[in-house]
């Protein structure tokens, strides 16, 4: 076998890994990587303009595709730039591998080496610990061929998370005999897949006497790819399924079934209806205080069975009655077989009915505001403009909660948004990752005007790269979730919340060669949107809102789902 | 607040760099707290043992083992039932001598609890004392009135009773 240096390594291996696109920012301690690249037709190199931004577009590519998604950034501060992207990642289990360059391992004449704080040396390792899934650092070149392996192996199965590769510049540039491996053994590593049969029986009889059975669905059930199972399942017992904020998209919201999201801002029908439940099918979900509110006041009345891949979560908040520890899209297929042998498929039940009965009510009392504009009629008409598979991202505030409540989504992983760390400046590099995945489908971020402020310069990115997505900036000049606290809970004492209306959002896309646009009334932006789908670069539609609307229904924190407010 | 107990994890671990970082990173981020911990080399020169005393309830044990059980670094984690097992930790202890009375009763309490006189000096003793760790502290506590000048434990480390081994599963 010929002899390569650790940079070819490196590439022939992410080759081997079907990576075909990372994004990145380059520095000192990458070039030999980069220098390789040149010469490397399959995989695209997207020139991110800030290194979180990178992180967040590999982020949003993973979620969009499912598969891991590549960032790349040089050492000392390139590194340090991403670590917001990987917690990120690591708190909505996000299969994110970010590469990163480093100061040599051992250097002859000179002080560029690890331990003597070189320049641009930071301990990446030590840093991301806690933020990451798994991470290594590679001593040699000879290393490279199964450092990748097995961090790809680990970051995209089981419970997927971001995971980090430091690669010493001298590894890069020495050679030795590589030794690509097909797979990888670890010995500390053995994700369990498939469910207990006893633990599936006890479910299944669980759901069989249930008088009032209801499915909370997590992100899980969109990492697992569970869609169709889950459906299934629901609408042959007739359950009504709520999502938590991750789990958006993976049921329809169309169904008659669906009732949206539970929690902090969640519907008053899925906050209402859990509370009446005798038996909760919890599938991947880590019941996150956001959408459980108060453990006592959390679906009271209902016994509990939870599937979910990681075991650290079974009982980790609350007490469940049947654990199952798995992948919930087996356990679903098997919970479902087994039941089809029992049951019929149920037409109408009484709390079916019930379930239908509450579901008019809601949907006839749902407001979308006074105001000529407002957040809620917006984003009922983008949802008419938009195909099924169109993908959405959202940053974080108010602009988030709204396209929670009034963006229905149809289709699993049309839903990208930060919902473990809320990550401001999210949303509009997830949204260019998410192009990447799907050139075919249109990409839309639902942005507050603070969120597009922090990685607004990826416009650079999206013009240069030529990835056109729609910002749809909902301007209220104001940090508006903040102003929404200060407003509800410190006696409208505004505080640091407000953002003034500079910069002017259409110069600033017409600055970078991308359109912008000011929508002031609902058939402007409708105008816009549309002229938007068609046109090949991005578009920026400014949408100035009041800068004093709040976000209801809401759950005030400290209090339990049955105190959730509809409205003042 | 349910019942806090002291138990004894007993933690089978890569034996490479960097995995005593990530395991007591795991304990600081989720606010556990490690009353004790030793580490060192197993029968297999590629894993090494880890064993850590923590307090807490059982929910929260049964977190930390969870939460160990993840670490990729981490092969095997086995709580050990505090009623079968033999936990053992040495200690160095100097101890003030400054004329033969404290010199004789020191010595005398050190046959008591079986330690070991390992450095003799004008002014002081040099004790060696192997034990349970509430065994090492009963001794420390009687030599206090001498003026105890340094103490060096080695952590606790321990092994369940009966020929039953804890094994990596491969
Ligand atoms: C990086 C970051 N910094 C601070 C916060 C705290 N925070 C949460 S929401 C919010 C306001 C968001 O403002 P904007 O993006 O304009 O959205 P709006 O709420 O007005 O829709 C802030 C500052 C955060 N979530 N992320």
């Amino acid at each position: 076998m010929a002899k390569m240096t650790g940079a070819q390594a490196l590439i022939e291996s992410l080759k081997r890994e079907k990576v075909d696109v990372m994004f990145g920012i380059s520095g000192g301690a990458l070039l030999p990587i980069h220098d390789v690249l040149c010469d490397c037709n399959e995989i695209r190199h997207i020139l991110a303009r800030h290194e979180q931004g990178a992180a967040h577009m590999a982020d949003g590519y993973a979620r969009a595709l499912g598969r891991a998604g590549v960032c790349m950034a040089t050492s000392g501060p390139g590194a340090t730039n991403i670590v917001t992207g990987l917690a990120n990642a690591y708190l909505d289990s996000s299969p994110v591998v970010a590469l990163t360059g480093q100061v040599n391992t051992y250097s002859e004449n000179t002080a560029y080496m690890i331990g003597r704080d070189a320049f641009q040396e930071a301990d990446i390792i030590g840093i991301t610990t806690p933020i990451t899934k798994y991470n290594c650092q590679v001593k040699s070149p000879a290393e490279i061929p199964t450092a990748v392996k097995t961090t790809f192996h680990i970051a995209t199965t089981g419970r997927p998370g971001p995971a980090l590769i430091d690669f010493p510049k001298d590894t890069q540039t020495k050679k030795a005999e590589m030794v690509f491996p097909d797979n990888v053994q670890i010995r500390g590593y053995k994700p369990n897949t498939e469910p207990h049969p006893i633990q599936v029986k006890r479910a299944v009889k669980m759901l069989l006497k249930a008088e009032r059975p209801m499915i909370l669905a997590g992100g899980g059930v969109i990492l697992s790819n569970a869609s169709p199972e889950l459906l299934q399942l629901a609408e042959l017992l007739m359950m009504p399924v709520a999502t938590t904020f991750m789990g958006k998209s993976c049921f329809p919201e169309n169904h008659p079934l669906s009732m949206g999201n539970i929690g902090m801002h969640g519907t008053m029908l899925a906050n209402k209806m859990i509370l009446e439940a005798d038996v909760l099918l919890a599938v991947g979900t880590r019941f996150q205080d956001r959408s459980t509110g108060t453990l006592d006041g959390f679906c009271p009345n209902a016994k509990i069975i939870h599937i979910d891949i990681d075991a650290a979560e079974i009982g980790k908040n609350v007490p469940v009655e049947v654990p199952i520890v798995a992948d919930a899209k087996p356990t679903l297929r098997l919970i479902h077989q087994q039941l089809v042998h029992k049951i019929k498929k149920r037409e109408s039940t009484v709390w079916s009915k019930k379930v239908k009965e509450a579901k008019e009510t809601f949907l006839s009392e749902m407001d979308f505001g006074k105001a000529e504009v407002t957040s809620p009629k917006l984003l009922k008409e983008l949802r008419k403009l938009l195909p099924n598979k169109a993908v959405i991202a959202t940053e974080v505030g108010q602009n988030q909660m709204w396209a929670a409540l009034h963006f229905q989504t149809i289709k699993p992983r049309t839903w990208i948004s930060s919902g473990g760390l809320g990550t401001m400046g999210f949303g509009f590099p997830a949204s260019i990752g998410a192009k990447v995945a799907c050139p075919s489908c249109p990409v839309v971020d639902i942005a507050g005007d603070g969120s597009f402020r922090m990685t607004e310069q990826e416009l650079g990115t999206s013009v240069t790269e030529d990835i056109p997505v729609i910002v749809v900036i909902l301007n209220n000049s104001m940090l508006g979730m903040v102003a929404q606290w200060q407003r509800l809970f410190y006696k409208s004492r505004y505080a640091a919340v407000k953002l003034g209306s500079v910069p002017d959002f259409v110069k600033l896309a017409q600055a970078y060669g991308a359109e912008g646009v000011r929508a002031a009334s609902l058939s402007e932006f409708s105008d816009a949107t549309k002229k938007a789908l068609k046109t090949e670069v991005t578009t920026v539609i400014d949408v100035p809102i009041s800068p004093e609307d709040d976000v209801f229904p809401m759950l005030p924190p400290g209090k339990g789902l049955k105190d959730t407010v509809a409205g003042l | 607040m349910a019942q806090e107990h002291t138990h004894i994890i007993s933690t089978i671990v890569e034996n490479k760099p960097g995995v005593l970082y990530t395991v007591s990173n795991l304990f600081r981020r989720r606010s556990f707290n490690i009353d004790n911990i030793s580490v060192g080399p197993t029968e297999d020169a590629e894993s090494a043992r880890m064993t850590i005393m923590v307090k807490g309830d059982d929910r929260t044990i049964e977190q930390v083992v969870k939460q160990l059980n993840k670490l990729i670094d981490v092969l095997k984690v086995t709580r050990l039932d505090p009623e079968n097992i033999v936990t053992r930790e040495l200690a160095l202890i100097k101890v003030n001598a400054l004329n033969t009375k404290a010199r004789s009763d020191i010595i005398n309490y050190a046959d008591i609890f079986r330690a070991r006189v390992v450095d003799v000096s004008p002014e002081s003793l040099m004790m060696e004392i192997t034990g349970t760790p509430d065994k090492i502290d009963a001794f420390i506590g009687l030599m206090k009135p001498f003026g105890v000048k340094e103490v060096a434990r080695t952590g606790i480390t321990a092994l369940s009773r009966g020929a039953k081994s804890i094994k990596v599963d491969e």
